[in-house]
C-alpha cells in the first residue's frame, strides 16, 4: 500500500475532533457577538390624529412574535386584521412556544420585533430585557385614547394593578398584561356540594375537612410535581393574608429576615401538617400539571392550586357538571392581618414592544386595538379567561369557573395581593424555593428546613450582583 | 505522482476545513471570549471581566452537582446501552440454536422481527421519547402505563411516583436513554458480526466453544472498533442528555436538582438566572475540558490490536 496517511489515525482522529465539535452546539450562539451593533432605525413617526393618537405610520411593516400557549394566537391575530384594515399592511405574525431562543439573537443583533407576547416557560426575562434598556415605554399607549371611546384614556379601562404589574422598578411601563388571571384552590363545586362540605376559611378547619375527604376515599389536595410553584399560587397568599401585604412586599424586596416570620411559619406548618396526614394524592409529586388536573378533574383528588386558565386548560377532561369553583384565600383567623375573601389576581401574558424594533408606535397601536371591548370581549368569550380590561365581560353569559372568579375578584375588593416574587426572580422562586416546596409536600423536610432553604435563596439572590433587584410598596 | 501529493490533498481539504474553521473552530473561540465577560446576551454591550465566571462556577456547588450527575450517566448508560445492544446482536445473529437444515450459525427464531423491534425508539424523536415516556411515568394508578401495569399484576406495592422521586428520577431518565438508543446499536453490531467470517464461528463450534466462550473469544474481539465507536457516540449522547431531563424531569432537572446536569444548568442560566451568558459560557468551556479528557481517555485505553480477516 505504502502510503504514509493511515486512513484509520485520520478516522480516529476526525472522530475526536467531532467529539469536541458536539458540545458546541450548545456555544453556537456565541457567533452573536460578531454582529452586534445597535442601530436606531425607528420609522419617523407619522402625524397623531383623534383615531390615530400614537401616529403610526401607513404602510410601514410591523412584526408581531405571541407566545402560542394556553391561549393560542388567534385573538392576536383578530386584533392584527384591524390593524390592517387601518394601516394597510400585513402584520408579519409568528406564534410559538419557543419565545426566548428565536428572540435573543435578534436582540442581541438590535432587530427584534415589533411586539410580542413574552409569555411561557422559554420567554425571555422580562425583568432582564427592561432593565437592558431594550423595552419601549408603554407610557404613550397608556395615555391614548382608547378605541371605543376617544374622550377615556388607556389607562383609565385598565384593571388596579394592571399598571404596577409591568413596572420594572422604575415609573416606566415595559409590559401590558392582557389577560387578568385569578388564582387560588379551585374544586368542583357539584363534588362539595353533593358530599355537604363547606369550603373552609381557616387551617384547622381546611385540615379537619380534608380529614373527612380523605376519610371518604378522596385525596383532598393534589398539586403539578414538577412544577411546584403551583403550590405557592396559595401559599404565597396565605402568608399575605396571615402577615398582611407588607409580609408579603419584605418578601419581594428580597429583605433580610422576610421569610423568618411568624406568618411564614405558621403557613408553612401547616403545608407541612397537611404532608404528615398524607393529604396529598399519591404520587402528586412526579406529575405534569396536566396530569395533576386530570386526577383532580376525574374527582380523585378534591382541591387544587390553580389559575383561572385552569378551565380553559382541563377542559377536555372537565365533566360537563364539574361546576368549577375558586375558593378564597385561608389563613389562622380573625387575628390575620386580611380578611378571608382576600384572593390573589394578577394580569399575565406581558405584551411587550421592542425599543430599537423598526415600529414601536405600530406595536403599541396594536396593544390598543386589542384593548378595545370588542377584542376583550371575544378573548373572554372564546378563552374563558377574564382581561386586563375592567368589566369588559359584563354583559357576558360566563363559565362557571369564570363567574366564581368574577365573584371573588369583585369580593375581594380592595384585597387583592398579588406577590411579584415569581416574575422578578423566577429561578428563586420557582427553582429554588420552588424545590424546597416539593420537599416539603413530600415530607422530606420540615417547614423549619423549609424556611431556612427560603431564606438562604433569597439571601444569595440579594447577594448576586448579576441579578437586577426591583422593589415595590 | 509522489511530488504533487500534498498539493493533492490539500486541494481536497481546503473548503471543509474552511468551514470547519469558521462553524466549529470560531464558535469555541468566541465562546472562550464570552466566559470572560459579564454579557447578558441580549444587548451588545459587553464588560471584559476575566476569570471572575470561572471563579464564580468553582465555587457553585450546583454546578458540580450536575456534572457529577453527567459522570454518573456517563459511566452507566454506555456501558449498559452497549451491554444490551451486543448481546441482542448476538443473540440474533449467532446466538440461535442449532436448528435441522439450517445454517450452523444462526440468530434466534424471529430475529427478523426483533431487529425491526428494536429499531423503532430510533425512529422517534428525542422529544417524542421524552413525552412519551413522562406519560408512562405518571404516577397515578390508573393513568400512569408503568403504575396501572404494576397495579394490574399484582405489585401495586411496587407503584412509585418515578419521575417524582429523588432516588428513582436519574435512574428512570437513564432507563429511557438506554432504551432510546439500543436498537441502534444492534443494528450497528448486528452490521459487523454479519461481516465476520462464519468459519470462524463454524471452526470454534467444532472445537466444542459454548455460546458464552464464542461472544468473548470471537465476537467481541473482532467487533472491538465498532464498540469504540459505539462507546464515543454514546459518550456524546451522555455528556448531553438535555433533552431527555429537560423534558421529562419535574422542576427542570428536579426534584430537588437529583437530576440536574450541565447542559440545562448552561441553558438556564443563559435564558434565565437573568441572562448570564458569560457564565453559561463558562459552563460550557467547563464541559469542553471534560469532554476532551473524556475523548483522549478513550482514544487511550480502548486502544488494541487490530485483526485482520
Amino acid at each position: 500500500m505504502g502510503s504514509d496517511i493511515n486512513r484509520r489515525d485520520l478516522i480516529k482522529r476526525a472522530m475526536a475532533v467531532g467529539l469536541v465539535a458536539a458540545p458546541s452546539a450548545a456555544l453556537l450562539s456565541a457567533c452573536a457577538t460578531s454582529g452586534g451593533s445597535s442601530h436606531n432605525s425607528t420609522a419617523p413617526a407619522g402625524k397623531t390624529s383623534a383615531t390615530n393618537p400614537l401616529g403610526v405610520k401607513k404602510g410601514v411593516a410591523l412584526e408581531a412574535f405571541i407566545f402560542k400557549g394556553g391561549f393560542g394566537d388567534d385573538y392576536v391575530k383578530n386584533a392584527e386584521k384591524d390593524y390592517k384594515a387601518t394601516y394597510g399592511v400585513t402584520v408579519k405574525h409568528t406564534g410559538t412556544q419557543s419565545l426566548g431562543p428565536k428572540l435573543q439573537p435578534r436582540f442581541a443583533g438590535g432587530t427584534p420585533p415589533d411586539v410580542m407576547d413574552n409569555s411561557g416557560a422559554d420567554n425571555l426575562d422580562t425583568a432582564s430585557l427592561a432593565s437592558q434598556g431594550q423595552l419601549a415605554d408603554l407610557t404613550p399607549l397608556l395615555d391614548a385614547a382608547t378605541i371605543d371611546d376617544p374622550a377615556k384614556k388607556v389607562r383609565d379601562i385598565l384593571v388596579a394593578g394592571t399598571i404596577e404589574q409591568g413596572q420594572y422598578g422604575t415609573s416606566a411601563v415595559y409590559a401590558l398584561n392582557y389577560a387578568f388571571t385569578v388564582y387560588g384552590t379551585w374544586y368542583s363545586q357539584k363534588l362539595l356540594g353533593d358530599k355537604g362540605w363547606a369550603y373552609p376559611q381557616t387551617f384547622d378547619d381546611m385540615i379537619k375537612l380534608a380529614a373527612t375527604i380523605k376519610a371518604a376515599g378522596i385525596a383532598p389536595f393534589t398539586y403539578p410535581g414538577k412544577y411546584p410553584y403551583y403550590v405557592h399560587f396559595d401559599f404565597f397568599a396565605q402568608i399575605a393574608k396571615v402577615g398582611g401585604k407588607e409580609a408579603i412586599i419584605a418578601i419581594d424586596n428580597l429583605e433580610d429576615g422576610a421569610w423568618q416570620t411568624d406568618s411564614v411559619k405558621q403557613v408553612a406548618a401547616y403545608y407541612e401538617e397537611l404532608a404528615a396526614k398524607g393529604y396529598f394524592l399519591k404520587g402528586s409529586e412526579g406529575m405534569t400539571h396536566i396530569q395533576a388536573q386530570t386526577a383532580w378533574t376525574k374527582g380523585k383528588a378534591a382541591f387544587i392550586p390553580n389559575g383561572s386558565w385552569v378551565e380553559n386548560e382541563a377542559a377536555p377532561t372537565m365533566p360537563a357538571d364539574f361546576k368549577l369553583g375558586v375558593g378564597g384565600t385561608i389563613g389562622t383567623g380573625s387575628s390575620d392581618k386580611l380578611p378571608f375573601g382576600t384572593v390573589r389576581a394578577a394580569a399575565g401574558e406581558p405584551f411587550i414592544v421592542a425599543k430599537s424594533g423598526k415600529n414601536p408606535e405600530g406595536g403599541m397601536e396594536l396593544l390598543r386595538i386589542m384593548l378595545s371591548k370588542k377584542h376583550a370581549q371575544a378573548f373572554t368569550k372564546s378563552l374563558k379567561s377574564l382581561t386586563c380590561y375592567a368589566g369588559a365581560e359584563e354583559g357576558l353569559s360566563l363559565t362557571p369557573g369564570l363567574t366564581s372568579a368574577s365573584a371573588a375578584l369583585k369580593a375581594a375588593g380592595s384585597d387583592v395581593v398579588n406577590p411579584r416574587l415569581q416574575d422578578w426572580y423566577p429561578t428563586l422562586s420557582n427553582e429554588t424555593i420552588g424545590g424546597a416546596t416539593g420537599q416539603l409536600l413530600t415530607g422530606k423536610i420540615t417547614s423549619a428546613e423549609w424556611i431556612k432553604r427560603a431564606q438562604k435563596g433569597a439571601d444569595d439572590t440579594k447577594k448576586d450582583s448579576s441579578i437586577k433587584k426591583f422593589k415595590h410598596s | 505522482m509522489r511530488h504533487g501529493k500534498y498539493r493533492f490533498i490539500i486541494g481536497f481539504l481546503a473548503a471543509p476545513l474552511a468551514m470547519y474553521a469558521v462553524f466549529v473552530i470560531s464558535p469555541f473561540i468566541q465562546a472562550f471570549q464570552i466566559s470572560m465577560t459579564d454579557w447578558s446576551g441580549l444587548t451588545p454591550d459587553m464588560n471584559f471581566i476575566g476569570l471572575e465566571n470561572y471563579d464564580k462556577l468553582v465555587h457553585n456547588d450546583l454546578f458540580w452537582q450536575a456534572l457529577w450527575h453527567n459522570v454518573i450517566i456517563l459511566l452507566v448508560v454506555p456501558v449498559v446501552t452497549l451491554g444490551l445492544g451486543l448481546f441482542f446482536a448476538f443473540m440474533l445473529n449467532v446466538g440461535g440454536r442449532r436448528r435441522k437444515g439450517a445454517a450452523a450459525v444462526t440468530g434466534v427464531r424471529g430475529a427478523g422481527l426483533y431487529k425491526v423491534v428494536y429499531f423503532f425508539p430510533q425512529v422517534l424523536s428525542i422529544t417524542i421519547v421524552a413525552v412519551l415516556w413522562q406519560q408512562i411515568y405518571n404516577p397515578d394508578p390508573s393513568d400512569g402505563l408503568l403504575n396501572s401495569l404494576l397495579g394490574a399484576i399484582g405489585l401495586g406495592s411496587l407503584q412509585q411516583s418515578w419521575l417524582g422521586d429523588p432516588n428513582l428520577a436519574l435512574i428512570c431518565i437513564m432507563a429511557v436513554m438506554v432504551w432510546c438508543s439500543v436498537g441502534f446499536y444492534v443494528v450497528l453490531f448486528s452490521a459487523g458480526m454479519s461481516s465476520i467470517p462464519s468459519d470462524i464461528y463454524e471452526a470454534a463450534l467444532l472445537d466444542g466453544a459454548t455460546r458464552g466462550a464464542t461472544f468473548f473469544r470471537i465476537t467481541l474481539p473482532l467487533l472491538w472498533d465498532t464498540v469504540q465507536t459505539g462507546w464515543v457516540y454514546m459518550g456524546i449522547i451522555c455528556m448531553d442528555a438535555f433533552a431527555y431531563v429537560q423534558i421529562m424531569s419535574v422542576q427542570n432537572g428536579g426534584p430537588d436538582d437529583a437530576t440536574q446536569v450541565v447542559p440545562l444548568l448552561l441553558w438556564k442560566t443563559a435564558f434565565r438566572e437573568s441572562s448570564q451568558y458569560g457564565l453559561a459560557a463558562a459552563m460550557g468551556i467547563a464541559m469542553l475540558i471534560v469532554t476532551m479528557v473524556f475523548a483522549v481517555l478513550t482514544l487511550r485505553f480502548s486502544r488494541r490490536e487490530r485483526v485482520e480477516f
